[in-house]
């Protein structure tokens, strides 16, 4: 269920051997003097991942530039989701460290058991849904990305078979697969989506492979909800188009990778730690999108006709501007059943619990 | 027809996928063969990805970084083997010592190296072999490394068969007392061994990080390793068995991707776990039969060695 939980396990003695090398990453950063706030960063992986946990660290540096004078940050690497990440975050806490975030679905509830215990500490969880009183919660619209890469998709597709390679059937995944379905059968009906799970958020040799046999199974466009940028390559090794992941991925396909939907942690970094300098922080929920700049598309592809890049730019501003909803309906589930109604779209909390496939993806969604 | 065209990259990616298995356990079957145990390929075949990428990395050339991946590999297991030969510590535990090791060591050597691209080796066509339906793009258009490793599929059976050093090295496998009686450097021999199965080890991870994902990333063998390992005794320490299992792994591997893709209703957890139930099947079917174990294992496999005694 996790955001990389599960360790590649073939033996135990695999697992033992992960979670004992990697253990946990020393404590980086700076010793901060005592009038300034201190804030931790719990990462899930190493910060040299240049995908998910890379983008909290270019927040927290963002942190660091904007704040510098005010707070000192530290942050913690290659965290297991476990019992471990409970000993870190407490670690943090007892260390003086006046707001933590933990950045990964799995700390959830270790963030709050610690948060208990420290009252007076402020706690920030992303990904998640359980908040408490020194508790909040954040996280990104990212399925407004893939609003955008479904259109590209679709105009750029010659098979009309798009390859997608799903990591965990959990509704912020599934929901990615809809949005970008709903928008790329919007520009281009006749197209569909084979989806293959691989039942890891970072496993390189076997998310190229997965690549690889969508690609034989005549997809032409692959779109990932994976870390690596494996299925990039594969796709710039075949001559065709590919949609990055987390972060900017052009380095690794340049003539392949149409966009990457990014995410962006830096302006709420800086927000939230404004606010408990201010004194306003609050435990809330936040889930913001291309408009509150928590995501953004990577630059286009110049291979992109300029009509298609104005259609994506017209959608992105729409999108922006509440014009227009990556779950506007009428949308029909797989049976052809309308599940969302024509003039309304998904709801915040529709859209959370998601666990069914729209029309034009083909394969079944497990359970 | 165009369903059976399709069969072409599909056995061509089977191939492929299997190709690391085929490197790592054709080295740890030579390793056995001689009577030593060693669990820890998989921190070798790490260690030979880091090493093997960043001496690519660093030089530009795909055949200096596997010939370091493959240097990478060989030393580690010269480690190994100081260890377990000359200081005689426990096989078992010194393999597992290995692995956690490697996977500590190589994350601390790629530190650098994460999140870099290397372009990727050109593939090998085969003159008009490579054109042929279906047969073309399953077996003749692969990089070299897939070609060399077919190849050593014969070579190493043929070295452990055919050759005097073959017999000596399985002759220190099966009795090494006994061996040692009659004037072999059962150290040494074993020594060679398992430098030799270090560096295919080694290999086996650079054509992860090399050929197969040009990139390095961090435990990026995923537990192949241990797939090799138990590819040895599903070989019953046979070479051409091993590319068979290699082969039959690989292709697993990729249909359940196939399956998933076409839309077949199955679980894909259950697909995932295919391979490795396809393993455990096997080896309870081969160990049930005794004589077949008995022939090839190698008699003294995992024990201590003492010159004197």
């Amino acid at each position: 269920m996790n955001r990389r939980t599960f360790g590649k396990t073939i033996l135990g003695l695999t697992a033992a051997a992960v979670a004992l090398s990697f253990g946990i990453g020393g404590f980086a950063g700076a010793v901060a003097a005592q009038d300034k706030l201190k804030v931790g960063f719990v990462y899930v992986g190493p910060v040299s991942d240049h995908g998910y946990s890379y983008q909290h660290d270019v927040g927290r540096r963002a942190v660091e530039e904007a704040l510098g004078d005010k707070v000192t940050t530290t942050f913690v690497e290659n965290v297991p989701e476990g019992a471990d990440a409970e000993r870190v975050i407490d670690q943090l806490a007892a260390s003086g460290h006046g707001l933590i975030f933990t950045t990964s679905f799995g700390f959830m509830n270790p963030t709050l058991k610690v948060a208990k215990r420290y009252p007076n500490v402020k706690f920030e969880h992303a990904t998640g849904y359980k908040r408490d009183a020194n508790v909040a919660t954040y996280s990104a619209r990212f399925y407004e990305g893939r609003t955008i890469a479904g259109e590209i998709a679709g105009k750029m597709t010659k098979s009309n078979v798009i390859g997608y390679i799903a990591s965990f059937p959990i509704p912020e995944v599934v929901g990615g697969i809809n949005a970008f379905t709903i928008a790329l059968r919007k520009v281009n009906p006749e197209a569909q989506v084979r989806v293959v799970w691989v039942n890891s958020w970072y496993d390189p040799p076997k998310e190229a492979e997965a690549a690889k046999a969508l690609l034989d199974q005549s997809a032409d466009v692959i779109v990932q909800h994976t870390d690596s940028p494996a299925p990039i390559q594969v796709a710039e090794q075949a001559g065709k188009w590919a949609v990055g992941q987390s972060s900017d991925m052009t380095r690794f396909g340049p003539k392949a990778h149409l966009t990457a939907i990014v995410d962006d942690w830096n302006g709420y970094y800086i927000d939230r730690v404004k606010a408990v300098l201010d004194g306003t922080w609050q435990p809330i929920d936040t889930w913001g999108g291309l408009k509150d700049k928590m995501l953004f598309m990577a630059p286009y592809n110049p291979a992109i006709p300029g009509d298609v890049v104005e259609m994506v730019e017209k959608t992105r501003v729409d999108i922006m501007e509440g014009r227009r909803h990556s779950f506007d309906g009428p949308v029909k589930d797989q049976s052809g059943k309308v599940v969302i109604a024509e003039g309304k779209h998904a709801s915040d909390e529709e859209i959370l619990k998601m666990d069914w496939f729209v029309e034009g993806v083909v394969g079944k969604l497990p359970k | 027809m165009t369903d059976l065209l399709i069969l072409g990259p599909v056995i061509g990616s089977m191939i492929v996928a299997a190709t690391p298995l085929l490197y790592a356990a054709l080295g740890e079957l030579v390793v056995e063969k001689s009577g030593v145990l060693n669990l820890g390929v998989e921190g070798l075949m790490l260690t030979g990805a880091v090493c093997g990428f960043a001496a690519g990395y660093s030089s530009g050339s795909l055949v200096v970084g596997v010939v370091g991946g493959a240097l990478a590999g060989a030393l580690l297991g010269a480690l190994f083997g100081l260890l377990v030969l000359f200081l005689m510590t426990n096989q078992v535990a010194t393999g597992l010592a290995l692995t956690l090791f490697g996977v500590g060591l190589s994350a601390l050597i790629g530190q650098g190296y994460v999140g870099i691209p290397m372009s990727k080796a050109g593939v090998i066509r085969i003159p008009v072999l490579s054109d042929l339906p279906i047969l073309g793009p399953a077996l003749f258009a692969h990089d070299a490394l897939v070609y060399l490793g077919l190849l050593a599929v014969p070579a190493v059976a043929w070295f452990l068969y055919r050759t005097r050093a073959g017999l000596v090295l399985r002759a220190v496998g099966e009795n090494h007392a006994a061996a040692h009686a009659l004037g072999y450097k059962v150290l040494r021999i074993r020594f060679l061994a398992i430098l030799f199965g270090g560096a295919m080890s080694g290999i086996a991870g650079a054509y992860l990080s090399l050929m197969y994902t040009p990139m390095w990333a961090e435990n990026m063998t995923a537990g192949r390793g241990w797939i090799a390992l138990a590819l040895v005794v599903f070989a019953t320490w046979r070479p051409g068995r091993v590319l068979v299992g290699a082969w039959l792994f690989g292709g697993v591997t990729i249909m359940q991707l196939h399956v998933q893709g076409l839309g077949f209703a199955v679980p894909s957890q259950l697909l995932s776990m295919l391979p490795y139930l396809a393993t455990v099947v096997v080896l309870v079917a081969i160990s049930r039969d005794v004589t077949r174990i008995r022939l090839n294992a190698p008699a003294s496999l995992g024990k201590i060695f003492h010159p004197d005694a």
